[in-house]
Order: structure tokens, then sequence, then C-alpha cells
């Protein structure tokens, strides 16, 4: 193993399936979060049910490809109202509360052992991508170049995934150009005031979590589609942090954030994983076993993700797009 | 019953053009009864001030009033339809447009934005005609020129591409102001809006709120600036713990005594000026630091 291989291996995640979903998923939150201040931490729900669905739907009871994928958009429309009408009209931090306990109680039951026949428990739904494997146009020995690697099906999906993010960011900068995006920043900024100007905030906000949501899926439907399985273990809490972080880095109320975000996070958690794989393997590893063994080595990477994190929020806060001036300027 | 100084037969006592209604609204908070008025009116086309010392549950009031807050008891109605039960959003619809004594500007929007956020029937507004530009520019241009001379009236025209988390608190208390006019409310509720403005603006500020008068709308609006009472109000109102203790034109009320009690306490009879009002800022802030001490010795 080369050393360029670890730089290789790095961008290859960084373009990846991974880097795409974490993409989508943060476009999704971007809604919530950057641009109308909802407390979404519950994203990966909503990846959860749209996956789910399409595993699912495919496997357990052999739908086609696309009406499975309409259904797994619409379960997080349903999701969205199921979580949004009691909370919405309530302080933010119902909703941050509601998010959180739902993702984790569709997780569990989604993974129980009652349901093993239609959800398959632990080990979820997999092997339904054949209708997706037939759209691939890529051939099949794969595409490499610039000493990059990429499998047929992965890069078909990376071209699925990141036409459907940058169509989805065109989507979200035409939203928030708009004078309804207006209201959705301005929801963010002080919801009372947008009231005492005659605006249905309820109805906004509603709006905007059944939009992310839907994104969310999305991402839950590309995970599906990537992997070739959907499994609880996706689907925990750390999927959203993560998503939060892709979209931190990025910067929050940016349009190219979620891409910006998730381009650099998977570069820097492959890069560092793959750093600290080669420096404590093999038979005369270059760290010596005595202050590390490659056990301990895989989770050095969190350790650097959160000194990087550290990092960026202190000189960096506003994201990479961010504006600082914007930043500087007191909440109230 | 509130003690009417003067019930004069030409401005208040014709109910047929009162433009807000108020009959037996009450607002306990836990032992507190932060607002009992029994009754109270706002004559249409006229300003009406209302006053009182600090916690006389002058903002409740305003809380309850607009949907902010509901009441525990109370009926009113704005041109002759109950409000009981409407949201906030509803109200403002309505044509009866507030702003917040704590100033609520949206701080990382651009103060122009803020402002034509204000603009109603926005096309733009919804969902799927927001992604067409076409279809929302030519009123956006419209609410943009509109919010432009509106700035220019409250001198902040020079500000309009600064972001609104930017401005000093006084601006902030304009820009309040100028955004609630945007709605085009008929009837609009001002909470304190001179306070923190420099009295050169407060000159002219003045003359724009009269000017909304003789523009047909109706003012209402919370002040405790004595001279500005004076000066704009037709009608003053006097709240003291939740009750209105008296009413009528602004000379008559602030030569009333239950008035003056009401502000400086049973041994004042002082008329109200400036110096005694900083009298009680000055006691007020006394207590504030009495508190503050006693809160670290704990
Ligand atoms: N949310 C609340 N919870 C408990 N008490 C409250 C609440 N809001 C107001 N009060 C109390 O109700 C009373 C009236 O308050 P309010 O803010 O209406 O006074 P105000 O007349 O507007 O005073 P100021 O001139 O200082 O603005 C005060 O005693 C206050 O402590
Ligand atoms: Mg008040």
């Amino acid at each position: 193993m080369e050393w360029s291989s670890v730089l290789s291996g790095a961008i290859e995640q960084g373009i990846g399936p991974s880097a795409i979903i974490y993409c989508l998923a943060a476009i999704g939150l971007n809604i919530h979060f950057g641009y109308t201040g909802l407390l979404n931490f519950g994203q990966a729900a909503f990846m959860m049910v749209g996956g789910y669905a399409l595993g699912s739907l495919i496997q357990t009871w052999g739908w086609p490809l696309f009406p499975s994928l309409i259904v797994g958009l619409l379960m997080a429309v349903v999701l969205a109202l199921v979580l949004g009408v009691p909370t919405l009209r309530l302080r933010a931090d119902y909703l941050a509360i509601a998010t959180i306990a739902a993702a984790e109680a569709i997780r569990q039951v989604l993974g129980s052992a009652a349901l093993n026949d239609e959800f398959g428990g632990q080990d979820g739904r997999y092997g339904f991508v054949d209708g997706m494997r037939s759209l691939n146009f890529i051939p099949s020995g794969g595409v490499h170049f610039l000493g990059l690697d990429f499998r047929s099906y992965d890069f078909f999906i990376m071209i699925v995934g990141w036409t459907l993010a940058l169509l989805l960011c065109g989507f979200v900068y035409l939203l928030m150009r708009s004078p309804w995006g207006r209201v959705l920043k301005s929801i963010r900024e002080d919801e009372d005031a947008v009231r005492s100007l005659g605006k249905n905030v309820y109805s906004y906000k509603m709006q905007a979590l059944v939009l992310g949501g839907v994104i969310g899926a999305l991402a839950g439907i590309m995970s599906g589609l990537a992997t070739s399985n959907v499994a609880p273990s996706d689907f925990a809490t750390d999927t959203t942090f993560f998503t939060y972080t892709v979209l931190l880095i990025g910067g929050a109320a940016r349009v190219f954030g979620p891409v910006a975000g998730a381009l650099i996070f998977w570069f820097f958690i492959s890069g560092l994983d793959l750093f600290f794989d080669k420096m404590t393997s093999g038979a005369n590893p270059t760290i010596p076993e005595s202050i590390m063994t490659d056990d301990q080595a895989s989770l050095m990477r969190l350790i650097f993700l959160g000194l990087i994190l550290m990092l960026i929020m202190i000189y960096r806060p506003q994201g990479i797009f961010g504006d600082r001036r914007e930043l500087a300027i007191d909440a109230h | 019953m509130p003690t009417d100084t003067q019930p004069s037969s030409d401005t208040q006592s014709t109910t047929s053009d009162s433009i807000l209604v108020a009959d037996g609204v009450t607002r306990k908070f836990g032992g507190l009864t932060a607002v009992d008025v029994e009754h109270f009116e706002i004559q249409r086309g006229k300003i009406t001030a209302l006053i009182g010392p600090n916690g006389a549950g002058k903002t409740t009031f305003f809380n309850l009033l607009t949907g902010f807050d509901e009441p525990d008891s109370g009926e009113w109605t704005f041109n002759g339809q109950s409000l009981h039960g409407v949201p906030p959003y509803k109200v403002a619809r309505k044509g009866m447009v507030r702003t917040f004594q704590l100033t609520k500007v949206l701080s990382r929007l651009k103060v122009i934005e803020n402002m034509r956020l204000g603009a109603t029937g926005q096309r733009g507004e919804k969902f799927l005609p927001s992604l067409f530009r076409g279809l929302w520019s030519a009123q956006e241009k419209e609410n943009t020129d509109r919010a432009m001379d509106l700035l220019a009236r409250f001198k902040l025209d020079a500000k309009a591409d600064d972001f609104a988390g930017s401005l000093s608190g006084g601006q902030r208390k304009l820009l309040e102001m100028a955004r609630a006019l945007m709605v085009d409310p008929e009837l609009i509720m001002l909470d304190e809006p001179m306070a923190g403005v420099n009295p050169a603006l407060k000159q002219s500020l003045l003359g724009h709120v009269k000017s909304l008068r003789d523009e047909g709308r109706t003012v209402l609006f919370v002040e405790h600036d004595m001279d500005m009472v004076r000066d704009i109000s037709d009608w003053v109102v006097v709240m003291a713990q939740g009750k209105i203790v008296a009413e009528g034109p602004p000379d008559t009320v602030m030569a009333n005594q239950a008035v003056i009690d009401a502000y400086l306490g049973a041994h004042h009879d002082a008329a109200l000026t400036h110096e005694t009002e900083e009298e009680i800022l000055a006691a007020a802030e006394a207590e504030l630091e009495a508190e503050a001490e006693a809160e670290e010795n704990s």
C-alpha cells in the first residue's frame, strides 16, 4: 500500500456515495434548521422511513422501483405531519424532543424481531436494487481516472446522486431568494414579529418541515440504493449528528453549504481512517503497538474529526460559505 | 368603574364610531391580576394614548387585544367583529397591527427585507409561485418602492442594505414602526415607540404619527414621555394595577389627581414633568441594583 493510496482513498470517499447521502440529508436539514430555525434532531427518521419504504416494498411486497420510491417520499410527508401538527404551535424545544424520540422509536419498531418478516429485524432489507442496476449505463469494468477507481454501480449512483444534489441546490436557491424564503428566514429570526405582520407562521413551519423531511427521505432512499441495504444501524442518532456536522462545516443557510460540508467531512473522516490504519498495520507498524493498536486507531478519526470541528468553529464559525458579518450580529 | 374625567359628548360617548371596543377583559398571572379592564374603546381616526406606571398592565393588554396572549375572561371587537380567540396573524390581516416594547427586528435580514416582509397579499409567499420570479417580481418592485418611501420618512433609507441587527436601539424602534406600516393597518398599536429615540428625531416622528391620523388611520400608543402624550394624543387612557383609572383629553387627564396618584403614589402632588419622571427612573434603578446585590449575596 502506497501513501498516495491514502489520498486517493480519501478523495474516493469524499465524492463517493456516503458523501452524497449526507449531502442530501443536510440539504433537507438546512431548510429546517438553517433557514427556518426548526430544531429537527430526527433527520435520521426521515431518512429511515424513505429507505425502509423502498427496501421493504421491493423486497417484502415485490413492488417495482419507482412506486416504492414515491411511497418513500410520501412517508416522509406523513412523518412530518405527525411530528409537526402537535409541536409546531409550541415553543421550539418541543419539536426537538419529539424528533429525537420519534427517531429512536421508529428505529426500534422497524428493527424489532416481531416485524422480522416485513422489515428483516436487525439485518434490515437488502438486495432490492435490481431495478436500479438495470438503469446503470456505466461500463461494467468501472471507471478509473487520476488514480481513482470506482466500481460501475458506485459511479452510476454518484452521477445520479450528485445530479440530484445540484438540482436540489438550484431548487433551494429559487425558493430562498423568493418572498416565501424570506418568510422562513424571518421565522428563524423572530416568529412573533412575523405573526404580528399577518403571516401564518404555523403553516410556513409545516411547509418547511415537510419539504426538508422529503429531501431527508431522498437521502435515505439513496442510502438504500447505494449500499443495497437498509438496516437500523444506518439510521441511529449519530446519523443526525453527522448531518448537523456536515451542515455546520459547509455553513448553515447557504445554498451550497451541504455540498461543501459533505465533501470536506467525508474526505477527512476517510482520510484519517486510512492514515491511522496504515500507521498501525503490518508486521512492523510505524506507530508501535505499545502506543496504539489498530483497534484504537479506528477511533482516532473521531478524535481528530472533533478537533477539526473545533478549529472550524473557532476560526470559521460561519462555516465555509458563511458570511462573517452576519454571524457578528447577535440574534436579538 | 373607571372614573371618567370627562366623557364629553363630542368625542368618546358615541359608541357608533369606535373601531375597537373591549369589555371585561381580565388576565391573571398566578395570584397577580395584570389586566382587569371593564370597558375600553378606541375612536376611529383618533390618536389614543395608553399611559400608566411600570407594571400597570399596558403591554399585557396589548398582547391580549392582538391575540398574543389569552385572557381569562372578556370580549372585544374590532370593526364590530369579535376578536376573541382569533390568532395574531389573523388580527393583523384584519387591519390591526402592533409593535413590541422590546423591539423585534429580524437581525440577520437586511433592513429592506424586514420592510418587504410586512407587505400583504404577496404572490411570491406561496410555495409553488415562489419558484417563478416572473410571477412576483412586479409586485416585489412595488413593495420595494413603498418600503423605500417609508424608510425615507423614518430616516432609515441610507440603511436599507444593512443587516437590521446592526441598527441602534432607536433605529430598531423606527424600523419596527415603518415595517408595521407596510401592512397598511387601519389601527396601529405602538408600544413605547419613542423609547430611545433622540429628541430631534422624536419631534419629526410626532409629525409622522399625526400624519397617520390625517391619512385616516387610528393610532393607539403606550408612552411614558408625557410631552409626547400631551402633544399628539386626542384621548388619554390611564391604567394602574391592571385597571383603567381615568380617561379623557390630555390636559384634563394630566391634571387629574387620580392620575398623579397612580403615577407617583398618593403623597406626591406635583404635575408630571421630566424631573419627576427622572425621579421615578432613579428610584427604579436603585431598586434594581438592590435586587442585583441581593442576588449576588445569595
Ligand atoms: N408572562 C408573565 N408572567 C408573569 N407575570 C407577568 C407576565 N407578563 C407580565 N406580568 C406581570 O404583569 C404586570 C403587568 O406587566 P406589563 O408588562 O403589562 O406592564 P406595563 O404596563 O407594560 O409596564 P411597562 O410600562 O414597564 O412596560 C407586571 O406586574 C408583570 O410583572
Ligand atoms: Mg410595557
